[in-house]
């Protein structure tokens, strides 16, 4: 008989039984829920059920992030209503505007841990798989229910392996790979899937890195992506007794439906768009093109390590004239390391502007909305046609390194060529 | 039961960019979101769908965000199903938990145009055209989401399964 996936090992626990499918239909119990402005949505539903009581507040997480602070007066009234909400129903983990995007604080507090079901009202939950937790995206109706009943319905995914080989060339990061993927499967690649990457190259590969790979495994359909925790999830807890073992990981033997491999040596840096995410072509190919905006955040590249880079790119140099480079650490806590160390320093004195901790301008709400005719170059992960504003723009996705240089281009610029010229 | 009903056809990869636009999310209003329901694909859908029109679309329907947004436009602008050759995942929870059928079809969207009239039968998994020269299997919802549906969402199923 076949061993077991990560997914069946997770959901049968998680369901109360001793073993389950692919394939199967389980009622399962979350470790953890966390929603962000659309709580407004959950609690209305919840209201609708007349339970009065929640299953249990010590496992629901709250955070504004969406459009904070507050783009306008009904979103203000929302906030409100939620800051009452958690006071009614005593939500301790409560994150107010300003604290940061869900994903990364559900991680960043290590409030995600292996072998974990966490179940989030925003499909890119996804990312607390980086620390091998498994973590799927929801709506706010069904977490209504949750807060009620403590439980889900949840169809047990199949698994797709993707290992991961080689080493990432200059310039090229894990936001490239996973453009490769989405060029090389679309955006239907991985549907329904839970991924689970595997491989030499993953040693390489911080903790920050392997969120970029787990959150950008939504825009390929799957259900949940996750690196099995290891050595480097554990020196990141700062713990050594943390679940690494058999019962967070695929059997050797598991039934896995798909397996992909990517050299990491041959992913170059990439763009994406627009308007279509598998639409990815080399930056030398997409090199020129003109841009009006670059931005760089979201629960995809607004991490430490991301802000580094822009730092590194813009270091000495400036946003070309008539273009506005927007940048938004993704918590609190990067925005003050980023500040230490120099990276804030450098974007806002090269001609960027920062904004506060959130998701930004990524889904159009407020923060640099697009004009008719206008083109952004963005870190975030989706560039469907409006999504940041008007019909009429234009939306390319690519690495925060690969942005910044566009910056100061004032068009869509190839990051190696810029520090070439660096001694 | 069969009702008849309008088709408006889409492509593949409808995402909830184009069923609804995020800068219309911090109004939460039904009405409000049905005004603008598909105006990311289609700006004259929310002021011609009639009441009981169904949409059918290739694959990946409702890919993007988890917004139950989406569905809550969809619902409220009249439309009474959604067919597709395949659905994202959200999506397709997000319509069971508010009671609008999605239905995966392999050849709605091959058979079938927009502005057709069609005769659709939910129970019996069939569509065709009005002079029934054209059909399009269904698919049957599973069992347990098929319950979800029957009660009109996840709200009114669980409410009744709380109470016993």
């Amino acid at each position: 008989m076949a061993g077991r996936t990560f997914a069946e090992k997770i959901l049968a626990r998680a369901s109360g039984v001793p073993s389950v499918r692919a394939g199967e239909v389980v009622e399962a119990r979350p470790d953890l829920v966390f929603s962000h402005e659309n709580t407004f949505l959950v609690n209305k539903s919840f209201s609708e059920l007349g339970v009065g009581k929640l299953w249990d507040p010590d496992k629901i997480v709250i955070i504004l992030d969406h459009r904070t602070p507050a783009n306008n007066a009904q979103t203000a009234a929302v906030h409100s209503k939620i800051r009452e909400i958690v006071k009614t129903y005593g939500i301790k983990r409560f994150y107010d505007s300003g604290e940061g995007i869900c994903h990364q604080l559900i991680v960043e507090d290590r409030l995600a841990s292996p072998g974990q079901l966490i179940l989030g009202a925003d499909s890119h939950t996804l990312t607390a798989g980086a620390i091998g937790a498994f973590a799927t995206g929801i709506g706010a109706t069904e977490m209504a229910g949750i807060w009620a009943t403590g439980s889900i319905w949840l169809k047990v995914p199949e698994t797709v392996q993707i290992t991961l080989t080689g080493h990432l060339g200059k310039e090229s990061y894990a936001k490239d790979v996973a453009l490769h993927l989405l060029k090389k499967y679309g955006p239907s690649g991985a549907d329904y899937k839970s991924v689970e990457f595997t491989g030499s190259a993953l040693l390489e590969l911080s903790i920050s890195s392997r969120m970029v790979l787990c959150n950008m495994a939504t825009e390929m359909g799957a259900k949940t992506a996750i690196v099995p925790a290891d050595a480097t999830t554990s020196s990141w807890f700062q713990e050594t007794d943390l679940p690494t073992g058999d019962s967070v990981k695929s059997d050797h033997d598991a039934k896995i439906a798909d397996k992909f491999q990517v050299v990491l040596d041959d992913v170059p840096p990439l763009v994406s768009g627009p308007h279509k995410i598998e639409d990815v072509r080399s930056v030398e190919e997409a090199s020129g093109i003109h841009i009006d905006q670059a931005f760089v955040g979201t629960c995809t590249n607004g991490r430490l390590e991301d802000l580094m880079a822009v730092s590194r790119v813009l270091k000495g140099r400036k946003v070309a004239p008539g273009r506005r480079l927007i940048v938004a650490p993704a918590s609190r806590r990067i925005m003050i390391d980023a500040i230490e160390m120099g990276a804030i320093r450098n974007i806002v004195a090269s001609g960027g502007t920062v904004l506060p901790p959130g998701c930004g301008p990524c889904l159009g709400a407020h923060e640099g909305v697009l004009g008719p005719g206008e083109v952004c170059i963005s870190s975030s992960n989706r560039n469907f046609r409006g999504r940041m504003g008007s019909q009429d723009s234009e939306i390319y996705l690519a690495s925060p390194a690969t942005v910044a240089a566009s910056a100061v281009k004032g068009c869509i610029a190839d990051p190696r060529e810029m520090l070439s010229n660096d001694l | 039961m069969t009702s008849n009903a309008r088709v408006w056809l889409f492509g593949d990869d409808v995402n909830t960019d184009m069923i609804i636009p995020g800068r219309y999310l911090d109004n939460y209003d039904p009405d409000h979101l049905a005004s603008h329901a598909m105006e990311g694909v289609d700006p004259e859908f929310a002021s011609k769908v009639s009441r009981g029109d169904v949409i059918v679309a290739g694959v990946n329907f409702g890919c993007g965000s988890s917004r139950e947004q989406a569905v809550i436009a969809l619902k409220h602008a009249g439309v009474q199903a959604v067919i597709a050759v395949s659905f994202a995942r959200i999506f397709y929870r997000n319509s069971v938990n508010l009671g609008l059928p999605s239905i995966v079809s392999s050849d709605a969207s091959r058979v079938f145009h927009s502005g057709d009239s069609v005769r659709l039968d939910l129970l019996s998994n069939s569509m065709e055209s009005e002079d029934g020269s054209r059909k399009a299997a269904l698919e049957p919802v599973p069992e347990y989401l098929a319950k979800i549906l029957e009660s009109g969402g996840l709200i009114p199923y669980l409410r009744s399964r709380l109470k016993s």
